[in-house]
């Protein structure tokens, strides 16, 4: 992506949106907008909407799980431009993963299913996207199994001195 | 001494039942495909012309579990998967054994996380275990054979 590129995009939200752009972050030539997710749906309309910018496809959502910092999680949207081939990627922090961000259903119809998947695997709940179920896991699992404070696994790894009390607690299949 | 001298040449053998039903079982046990991930490759490498598992008497990977006596796991049974196994296993008609192919289906291998099965005997018994990340077409053929040699110490009490 040209630099041209990511100035427009600044100019563009901090000229609609005064007060949204909390941070701006530049990594190896991807521009990242640090937004408040109050702002989140009305900037993603801008973006999709104006002429120059054109963001037509969401990428993906993906959540991140910071556990001693403060706010815990935040969320990456991924946005790309078909016509004018570029992209740019808004983080939203989220305190709270009961109270996230308004779904951008009305926005991006894949949303729905991206959204899914972040709740299915870190919890996070959108607030309006009321389709929010198990979508890799099994339908039944509880907790949400990308999060730090998950356990790793459920099985200690069997050496020869513990090897006799995993071996009596593990459930073994009778036919 | 008795019946074979009284019917001539009529070709008659004498052998003990359990022999006979096991040499049967053995030599016709066709293996239902239950590929999960890298150990089918060398499942389908096993029954391929190279090694030709048709030798031990597996013409055929059969896609359904009524047709078939042997479920070789070959590969990680994630949790999702693990009600879906369980329930070909059920399928399968009597008698029917279980190979758990390579490491994951042993023992989980190196996937000690949430969303793997750690050794698919916790969901259906498990006759030979294979070794192997994955074990290579000859491992299979030896446990396959490790298998025909246990049926064949199979008596009549075991099938009560």
């Amino acid at each position: 992506m040209s630099d041209g590129a990511a100035e427009l995009f600044y100019s563009k939200v901090s000229e609609n949106f005064p007060d949204a752009i909390e941070e701006v972050v530049d990594f190896r030539g991807e521009r990242t907008l640090v937004v408040a997710k109050e702002h989140l749906k009305a900037i993603c309309q801008l973006l999709r909407d104006d002429e120059a910018l054109q963001c037509n496809l969401l990428e993906d959502i993906v959540a991140d799980d910071m556990l001693p910092d403060f706010p815990r999680f935040a969320l990456n949207y991924h946005l790309y431009s078909i016509p004018h081939n570029h992209f740019i990627r808004l983080r939203v922090p989220i305190e709270d993963p009961e109270e996230g961000p308004e779904t951008l259903a009305s926005l991006y119809p894949i949303a729905t299913w991206l959204e899914m998947e972040v709740w299915d695997l870190m919890g996070i709940r959108f607030e309006g996207n009321n389709q929010l179920r198990r979508l890799f896991m099994p339908e039944d699992w509880q907790g949400f199994p990308l999060r730090k404070d998950y356990p790793l696994g459920y099985e200690e790894v069997q050496f020869s001195f513990n090897w006799r009390a995993i071996d009596e607690k593990k459930p073994y299949a009778k036919d | 001494m008795g019946v074979e001298q009284k019917l001539g040449e009529m070709g008659i053998v004498t052998a003990r039942l359990e022999d006979l039903v096991n040499w049967g079982r053995t030599n016709a046990m066709w293996p239902m495909l239950f590929g999960l991930a890298c150990c089918a490759i060398e499942m389908m490498g096993t029954q391929a012309a190279h090694y030709d598992a048709s030798r031990f008497g597996m013409e055929l990977m059969r896609p359904s579990p009524r047709q078939s006596d042997l479920m070789i796991v070959a590969g990680r049974v994630s949790r999702k998967m693990g009600p879906v196994l369980r329930r070909l296993y059920d399928q399968m008609s009597d008698p029917k054994w279980v190979i758990a192919m390579g490491d994951c289906a042993s023992c989980g291998g190196v996937f000690n996380n949430y969303a793997i099965v750690q050794g698919v005997d916790e969901i259906v018994p498990v006759d030979v275990y294979v070794a192997g990340c994955p074990p290579r077409p000859e491992a299979l053929i030896d446990g396959i054979l490790t298998l025909h040699e246990k049926i064949r110490g199979e008596t009549m009490k075991d099938w009560a």
